[in-house]
């Protein structure tokens, strides 16, 4: 556990903040980390090897600059954020060949902050999938077991954390796709509320849920990415425009004490695994026991969230995703004989089957006829779902279930199915719909599997602070989380 | 059966995606099994109830319209899969 690479970021930033590391130093330990574990994990799809550490030396000529809180500091970008001058394909052949000239807005957050961004993460296409096994280019695997998914869509850069490839990556969550792979892979995840950080340059999936976060091997890590990359962006009309709060200010010296922690009923009973079950179990009664206090709360509309979220994501995904025509950028059919053949073969050569169905699904959901029936009845039910949330928190600070309800699932095994994929995002959408902050937190590994188990934490709007808070506080209190077992 | 094989290459049709017959079955017994779920939803009486596109409040806050120069015309070319230098070309629609 000495190596560079498997240290914290707030570690190694003082590190480098001390000149005791340089950015090149740390830039190389993390190329070597990928040349060593990628050939196992596949987990980027670039990497910015030279240029990364060109970057870096220059940086360390000018010397480390304490005005800027990631300076140095190796960083992956899941594939579907723009970068400048780096590909970016979203896990799509149909962006094969697409380098943006920007950066979004966190990209550019992270920049100006100091970070070296040293690879593009592999993820699900257009974050449509929950294991990584839907991008087009390659399945990554569990750095804790080879033969398991990472979880998805963002996969590539959960299982990059994991495996000490960089000090952190930003991810994005639709319906779970940061959560839930930092639950698989053992790492901290975050979801900031929506607008809580700009999506522009975010290649948007479903807009009115999209989120892009943190994911790190600490909180406090996650603390110090959301400083950095959280705030109003005049670009994004869906951003907030309040003021964000010093966030590795608010876990200094946290308590769980008095913290009333709410238990909806409906994610601690059927369908949960037992291996979960104990683990997250664990996690509370070691909070109720440095003083949180345990509330037993509702959210009765849980059962609907599914179907509420498929057809909200695949309508936005259908309107979304009519941008790839084959005219302005991505894949052009070499077939095509006329305007319009050319934008139908383009869409089918450049998309996968998984992306195809939702874009028919969202189509189907919005046509005239079925719009009340699925769009709009959906648009009511999320409502209802949001004031569960609203409900719930006036009865308690914090609401606390598990992250999934097992640990990561084998390659091959859900994919013959698409609904059965769809019902292992049970705990993780529903928080998309209202709009909130959640986060997982590693708590343990699983007694059957081995595997890593994530407790997510859900607080309200703008409630970043103590949401990190209480994440911190329990995290110093459990048992460290090992490395795992990658070579 | 909601979505017979002719209505998913109807569907496909509005999507601007191009399916074989073989496809437009498999992905319209799929969408059947998908929809079939989402009828779920009908058990909940919603008359009453505001739908919610967006969970930002204060949606539509608009920045100052200045007109700025951003990007350079070769830049926003510069993905393009086919263009003259000057626009973008596609196949001959008249």
């Amino acid at each position: 556990m000495s190596q560079l690479f498997d240290l914290s970021l707030t570690r190694v930033r003082d590190l480098l903040r001390s000149g005791e590391v340089t950015a090149e130093a740390a830039t190389a330990a993390c190329l070597d980390r990928i040349a060593a574990t990628e050939p196992a994990l596949d987990a980027l799809l670039h990497v910015a090897g030279e240029s990364a550490l060109e970057q870096a030396r220059a940086m360390d000529a000018a010397g480390p600059d304490a005005g800027r809180p990631l300076w140095g500091v190796p960083v992956t970008v899941k594939d579907v954020l723009a970068t400048e001058g780096l590909p970016t394909t979203c896990g799509s052949r149909i962006l094969e060949n697409f380098v943006p000239v920007y950066d979004a807005h966190c990209v550019s957050r992270l920049k100006e902050a100091g970070a070296i961004i040293i690879g593009k993460a592999n993820m699900d296409e257009f974050a449509m999938g929950s294991s990584t096994e839907n991008s087009a280019y390659k399945i990554t695997k569990n750095p804790w077991d080879t033969a398991r998914v990472p979880g998805g869509s963002s996969g590539g850069s959960a299982a990059s954390v994991a495996a000490g490839q960089c000090f952190a990556s930003i991810g994005t969550d639709t319906g779970g796709s940061i959560r839930q792979p930092a639950s698989f892979c053992g790492i901290v995840g975050l979801k900031p509320g929506y607008g809580r950080v700009s999506r522009r340059g975010l290649v948007a999936y479903g807009s009115s849920l999209d989120q892009a976060g943190p994911m790190t091997r600490t909180v406090a890590d996650a603390a110090l990415v959301l400083q950095v990359i959280a705030g109003h962006d005049p670009k994004d009309s869906t951003s907030i425009d309040a003021p964000v709060p010093d966030y590795l200010e608010a876990i200094q010296g946290a308590s769980l004490k008095g913290l009333r922690l709410g238990l909806p009923e409906q994610y601690w009973g059927e369908g949960l695994s037992a291996e979960v079950d104990a683990a997250c179990r664990g996690a509370v009664d070691l909070a109720a026991s440095l003083g949180a206090e345990i509330v037993p709360v509702s959210l009765p509309h849980t059962e609907y969230a599914i179907a509420t979220y498929y057809i909200l994501a695949m309508a936005e995904a259908s309107s979304n995703l009519a941008r790839f025509d084959g005219v302005r950028y991505g894949l052009r059919s070499t077939k095509s004989v006329d305007l319009a053949t050319m934008y139908t073969r383009s869409r089918c050569e450049g998309f996968g089957e998984e992306v195809m169905r939702r874009i028919m699904l969202g189509t189907y959901v919005l046509s005239a006829g079925y719009y009340d029936a699925y769009y709009r009845k959906a648009a009511q039910v999320r409502r209802l779902i949001r004031q569960d949330f609203l409900n719930a928190l006036g009865k308690c600070d914090l609401i606390c279930g598990p992250a999934c309800p097992t640990t990561a699932f084998a390659i091959g095994e859900n994919t013959a199915d698409p609904l059965q994929m769809y019902l292992t995002d049970i705990f993780t959408i529903s928080l998309n719909l209202s709009g909130l902050p959640g986060m997982s937190l590693p708590v343990g590994l699983g007694r059957d599997t081995g595997m890593p188990v994530g407790l997510q934490l859900f607080a309200g709007n703008l409630q970043e602070a103590p949401l990190l808070a209480a994440a911190a506080a329990l995290e110093a209190n459990l048992p460290a989380m090992p490395a795992p077992p990658i070579a | 059966m909601k979505i017979s094989p002719e209505k998913a290459l109807a569907i496909a049709t509005l999507a601007r995606l191009e399916i074989s017959p073989e496809q437009a079955a498999t992905l319209g017994s799929q969408m059947d099994d998908i929809l079939g779920y989402m009828d779920k939803l009908n058990e909940l009486d919603t008359a009453d109830v505001e739908p919610m596109y967006t969970p930002v409040d204060q949606a539509g806050a608009l920045r100052v319209d200045e007109v700025s120069r951003e990007f350079s015309r070769a830049q926003i070319l510069k993905n393009a899969p086919e263009t003259d230098g000057q626009y973008f070309i596609v196949p001959r629609i008249v």
